[in-house]
């Protein structure tokens, strides 16, 4: 007698409801790329300007000598400035992929013919971007806040700034969510990751070279709205309270950023299917 | 219509309630109609989707999928309407598609779990699973290899691994054999028919290969030209009763099989200058005999043979 059948068997398990892929999705992305050296180094790099603040929050707080050096406001708005690198980075190299490699190993057709929407799997995909861009810009922001208060022993700043915690979150929300949906647009559109990955790259450096180029023909900086990264530093200094680096308004600036989601957003659907019909 | 009880006890389906139907369901790409008005029911157990390449059998089970929205007509899948359950049904349904698919940079175990998990199991028991899927379809030692190093054979299993893994109540198989070599072709034959003669999951296998579906089925639909030729229990579909002869004849197979045409007999070429003729009822050899003495044709070779599904393929999308 066989001590275990090695045939098929029916499940009599448990089974989730529909609606929770997603999650397995963003699950399984992230753990893969929380797995690679080159990854995590990327990560600990992106602390390293957390980390910089921190001891000049230290200093401020602990050597009368550096009190010029002090925690601001505007102090916040540059340290999500500096992470925007990271944001860059870690889209193009996370980020390139994530549709593209389901297209080029024809993925798609499987993720589909599970219990599974279309919008699910982009939920899914987007959420691993999400997550990893959080980390390197609302997380490190808001503990830098939690940082000053701790080394202040007060809860001074906070107070008077109260608008920091809905500004930062706001931002960082604007910054993720704008790569994230742009990247995943560009991947959903080609099957090689690194075509995707020169294609976002180009979006971002192509379009603020046009910026300046337009910039210092006409001596208007109006024509921010040229470029995505441009644009979005115009929310930026609009939400933190800062004088508008360009011309360009406040509602131009926001125009763009929601114009380029709402776009990713058709492109992703028009693109996210199990069959591709050539008409 | 309910659905049919899911017989989760390892015994054959009850093959009463359709798991599948289509009524004129019309699927076009383009300005070109892949399923022209189609309607077919699907009994339980093993069902094959026969016709020739571009016939739509891929169509129908991706519009069963719901990867395609039909222009007209209804379609319900265990009972559940597509239109509005595609969700639901795909829970309880295994795609095995025809192309080559896998997710990328995974081990095969790791994906096979992985699918589970989409499909819904929690994932220590979607592990467990996958082991003994793999296993089952003969990759239990390949199991911790990436799935991209696979052979094609190897990605063939490996998908219908993944098919598998949740335990559905439906399969759909396209093409499970393409790019097998013959004894894994055997071996893939044998999965699907004890999957679906002792495991209790119905399944419709999708090919072009006729001996596919006469050893794994139990009941055939025949397709052409995004069109349902014919449909019946495999038996009903091999024809009435009759005799099928191997004919040769000397100098004149054109004009033999004009003349066998005319006479009412169906004649399609099986070899370069052998003609299958399908004799009906008990007449046997007699009449092919005297119609040639009558146009003095030599008969070179006359041998009885067994109606096969081929014949029957021929017979319903009129080939030569």
């Amino acid at each position: 007698m066989p001590i275990h059948d090695q045939g098929y068997q029916r499940y009599k398990g448990e089974r989730f409801q529909t609606g929770a892929g997603w999650q397995v999705i963003a699950k399984a992305g992230i753990r893969n790329v929380l797995v690679q050296r080159k990854y995590l180094g990327l990560m600990l790099m992106a602390w390293g300007p957390f980390i910089v603040r921190s001891v000049q929050a230290y200093a401020a707080a602990n050597v009368p000598q550096a009190s010029m050096l002090a925690l601001k406001p505007e102090t916040f708005r540059s340290f999500l400035e500096t992470q925007a690198a990271f944001v860059f980075f870690f889209t193009v190299f996370v980020g390139a992929g994530l549709i593209a490699a389901d297209r080029r190993a024809n993925a798609l057709q499987l993720y589909l013919s599970k219990p599974l929407s279309r919008w699910e799997y982009v939920a899914g995909k987007m959420a691993v971007l999400f997550v990893l861009l959080l980390a390197v810009t609302f997380l490190p922001a808001i503990l830098l806040l939690f940082v000053q208060v701790g080394f202040a022993g007060n809860f001074s700043f906070v107070r008077a700034n109260l608008y920091l915690i809905p500004a930062i979150t706001l931002y960082s929300l604007a910054q993720v969510v704008l790569a994230s949906m742009t990247m995943l647009a560009l991947s959903s559109l080609s099957k090689s990751s690194r075509f995707v990955a020169v294609m976002y790259a180009g979006l971002i450096f192509f379009t603020s070279a046009l910026f300046q180029a337009v910039r210092g023909i006409t001596t208007k900086s109006s024509f921010a709205w040229l470029s995505p990264g441009d644009s979005l530093d115009v929310l930026g200094d609009a939400i933190f309270r800062l004088p508008l680096r360009y011309d360009l308004p406040v509602w131009g600036a926001a125009l763009v950023v929601i114009g380029l989601i709402v776009g990713s957003a058709v492109v992703l659907e028009r693109r996210v299917r199990a069959v591709e019909i050539v008409s | 219509m309910q659905p049919p009880p899911p017989s989760h006890d390892g015994t054959p389906p009850a093959a009463v309630a359709p798991v599948v139907e289509l009524h004129g369901v019309t699927v076009i790409y383009g300005r070109q109609a892949a399923l022209r008005d189609v309607s077919a029911v699907f009994p339980g157990g093993a069902i094959g989707l026969l016709g020739p390449n571009g016939a739509g059998k891929s169509t129908m089970l991706k519009a069963l999928l719901a990867f395609v929205t039909p222009s007209a007509g209804a379609m319900r899948v265990l009972g559940l309407d597509v239109a509005t359950s595609a969700l639901e049904i795909r829970a309880r349904l295994g795609y095995m598609p025809e192309t080559d698919a896998h997710i990328p940079g995974m081990s095969a175990v790791a994906f096979v779990a992985y699918c589970g998990q989409l499909a819904g199991l929690p994932p220590a028991d979607a592990m467990q699973r996958a082991h003994e899927v793999l296993y089952y379809v003969g990759l239990g030692e390949a199991r911790y290899r990436n799935v991209e190093t696979y052979s094609t054979g190897m990605k063939q299993r490996i998908k219908l691994a993944q098919a598998l893994v949740h335990d559905p109540d439906l399969l759909f198989l396209d093409e499970p054999t393409n790019g097998m070599d013959p004894k894994g072709r055997d071996e893939m034959l044998e999965l699907i028919r004890d999957l679906a003669h002792n495991k209790g999951v119905n399944l419709i296998v999708s090919s072009h290969l006729l001996p596919d579906i006469e050893f794994t089925c139990d009941h055939v639909i025949v397709m052409d030209k995004g069109a349902v030729a014919t449909q019946g229990a495999l038996d009903a579909v091999r024809g009435p009763q009759g005799r099928v002869f191997e004919l040769r004849v000397k100098d004149g197979a054109d004009r033999m099989a004009e003349l066998l045409a005319a006479a009412g007999y169906d004649v399609h070429d099986s070899e370069e200058d052998v003609m299958r003729v399908f004799v009906p009822g008990e007449a046997g050899a007699e009449p092919i005999f005297k119609l040639a003495a009558a146009h003095g044709l030599q008969v070179r070779h006359l041998r009885q043979s067994v109606p096969t599904l081929e014949d029957a393929f021929a017979r319903a999308v009129g080939a030569e």
